[in-house]
């Protein structure tokens, strides 16, 4: 070994004395030389003798292929692994929890073998704020100010499927207008959800524009909220025992101008989108996920839809007086992130004819419940009756107790089932709420759709699996 | 404890109320067939029939067989799983599970005892891999053990966070907050 090395040695000693003694002053080596020089500043120094002759001989592999890409007549560049892949190839990534393609503080940690994604481990909690804890210590009547900010993209959600759980337990009877106010805000709310959804999952994915249009339509949704509840977000305007308000005057004309409104811009994301070349290869066959793992992960709502599984909860468990009004399920086939746009976008027209057909048959009725133990008395009697005036005190203070027991409600937010499982002791504070948000589902999910898929189908798929992370970290 | 928070007294008597159910369902078995092939292997169980949903209460013992018979049983979509902390009651704990079938449909919610000193309960992440991140939240959250769990760790609260903060008797505001210019309201 040592022989070798030292004949070499000499050999590559001579050919570095002709480096020196061919260049000028200052420029040792070739490439040196090369990379610094500047165009004027300086003569180039002849480099010719050192380089042509004799160089391709050095090829390895010198059949018509290599060649050719050597010269650059052939771009190779599809990346292909090797197959006995080594460990120390792997590369250890963090992508967030500030990465504004996580849509909120989610943190993947992701092992990459050049740009593919080997394993991923979603790592939240960084928004948790403990709202189950929260919860026991609100009375029942205050807890819908609470759950509404849990997933604030779909606040109205949140309220009902609380609301409803509350009144299980209760046992009171909501009118028919208080439940078709639910039934209206929620379904407007899911539209609001999946506009925002179709904004931001163009704009990841580089249809920039497509964010602009999609505020735009949800805007007019945001402003009925506000004129009915008087918030955009975290309205508080679902209650146990009903609605807090009657809708105002003139919400026909509103909601008239709202399905020629929504209507006309969705024909618009069609346009935009569905012949999209690049749009479609983003999101065809990106981010499968089978109908086995949405099943084994519990990922509901369009996500599972779109795998094929036909699972609404409008229509497995209708609540809320959900089952007078007729409706259409939207099924994909392939799971992939398209199917998850075709379903949402489907879901967006099914949930509008809902909003008219709750235009045309309203019931005329009381918006909240008449049972006196939830509902406080009206504002008139409180002026003429001191004990009607000692009950609302009453009601707002130390709240009204709920018989022991435990329930589950859920409802079909915009994202999937969103569930709350509520344990009462008999207080007037829950003992125990618990809310099954199903962004926590999706989150989990998301490895098995994006294992050994490249990193850029990550944003992709992320975007279509509308985590709410809010949602997530309670 | 103050005296207008609640206390466990009426979920005492509720379980107290189960127990009899539980002694009266060993001798006859519900009359929905697919309820009473699920729980009829288990003697421990007892349960409550609904129109949308099936509530069976089992041992910690036969809760993970219970679930594996009823996964079988078409109940093969994961919804659900959380921690209850009953606290001065025995069982002190609960892991309530909820799962769907989506072809009847019909909802399946699994509640287990779970003993109030060192609370462990076999996991069933094996069956289904969705109960990976609410095992570690019952865990996290109640200081409930999953033996066969492939990470239990934390996951909504850092990892050198001290206590579980969902049980009964975490002394919450222990940790002192100093609010900025505090000393100046007065």
């Amino acid at each position: 070994m040592t022989d070798e090395n030292q004949t070499e040695e000499v050999e590559t000693g001579d050919a570095a004395i002709a480096v020196e003694e061919a260049l000028p002053e200052g420029t040792e080596g070739r490439r040196v030389t090369h990379d610094m020089w500047v165009a004027g500043t300086e003569e180039r120094p002849e480099l010719r003798q050192f380089t042509d002759e004799g160089s391709q001989e050095m090829l390895p592999d010198e059949d018509e292929k290599n060649l050719d890409i050597q010269r650059g007549v052939v771009v190779d560049d599809d990346f292909e692994l090797d197959d006995a892949s080594d460990e120390e190839e792997l590369q250890v990534i963090n992508m967030g929890p500030q990465h504004p393609s996580t849509h909120g503080v989610l943190r993947l940690h992701m092992e990459l073998e050049g740009e593919t994604i080997r394993r991923v481990k979603p790592i939240i909690g960084y928004l948790h704020t403990g709202m189950e804890k929260t919860a026991e210590t609100l009375t029942w009547l205050q807890g819908p100010t609470n759950v509404t900010r849990m997933d604030y993209i779909s606040p109205f959600h949140n309220e009902l499927v609380y609301s409803l759980a509350v009144e299980k337990l209760l046992g009171v009877e909501i009118p028919e207008r208080a439940q078709a106010i639910r039934i209206l805000m929620t379904e407007l709310n899911r539209v609001a959800s999946h506009l925002l959804w179709v904004a931001t999952q163009g704009m990841d994915i580089g249809a920039i524009s497509m964010m602009i249009y999609g505020w735009r339509e949800r805007e007019y949704l945001l402003d009925f909220f506000e004129k009915v509840t008087g918030l955009r977000m975290n309205h508080n305007f679902i209650r146990p025992g009903g609605v807090a308000a009657d809708l105002p005057d003139g919400w026909e004309e509103d909601i008239e101008e709202l399905l020629v409104k929504v209507p006309a811009g969705v024909e618009e994301y069609h346009e935009i989108l569905d012949e999209n070349p690049i749009f479609l290869d983003r999101t065809q066959g990106v981010g499968i996920l089978t109908p086995a793992e949405c099943r084994a992960f519990g990922v509901t709502g369009p996500n599972a839809r779109a795998s094929g599984i036909d699972w609404d909860l409008r229509k497995a468990f209708p609540y809320s007086g959900i089952d007078k009004y007729e409706f259409e399920v939207p099924l994909g086939q392939h799971g992939d992130v398209l199917d998850r746009y075709h379903v949402r976008m489907n879901e967006i027209d099914e949930s509008m004819s809902i909003a008219r057909q709750i235009l045309e048959t309203m019931p005329a009725g009381d918006y909240r419940t008449e049972d006196r133990k939830v509902t406080p008395p009206p504002r008139k009697r409180i002026d003429e009756s001191m004990e009607a005036l000692i009950h609302h005190f009453k009601i707002f203070t130390s709240g009204f107790s709920v018989a022991p027991g435990e329930a589950w409600q859920s409802v079909e937010s915009p994202r999937g089932d969103l569930g709350v499982y509520v344990v009462s002791a008999g207080g007037a504070k829950p003992w125990r709420m618990h809310v099954r948000g199903p962004s926590f589902a999706h989150v989990q999910a998301m490895p098995a759709a994006v294992t050994d898929t490249l990193i850029a189908d990550l944003v992709s798929t992320m975007a279509s699996m509308d985590t709410v992370l809010g949602d997530v970290d309670r | 404890m103050a005296p207008d928070e609640p206390t466990a007294e009426g979920l005492t008597e509720e379980a107290a109320a189960s127990g009899k159910v539980a002694e009266a369902a060993e001798r006859e078995l519900p009359d929905v067939p697919a309820l009473a092939a699920i729980v009829g292997p288990y003697p421990s169980t007892s349960w409550v029939v609904a129109d949308d949903e099936w509530v069976v209460s089992v041992d910690a013992a036969e809760y993970h067989d219970l679930v594996a018979t009823a996964k079988d049983g078409g109940f093969n979509m994961f919804i659900d799983l959380c921690g209850v902390d009953y606290f001065r009651r025995d069982p002190r704990f609960e892991v309530v599970l909820t799962l769907v079938d989506t072809a009847t449909p019909m909802r399946l919610r699994v509640r287990a005892g779970v003993a109030g000193d060192q609370p462990e309960i076999v996991t069933v992440s094996d069956l289904f891999p969705g109960a990976n991140f609410y095992e570690r939240e019952a865990y996290d959250l109640f200081g409930i053990d999953f033996p066969g769990h492939p990470d239990l760790s934390r996951i909504l609260l850092p990892d050198e966070w001290e206590g579980h903060p969902l049980r009964k008797d975490y002394d919450v505001g222990s940790v002192p907050i100093q609010f900025k210019e505090s000393h100046k309201v007065q």
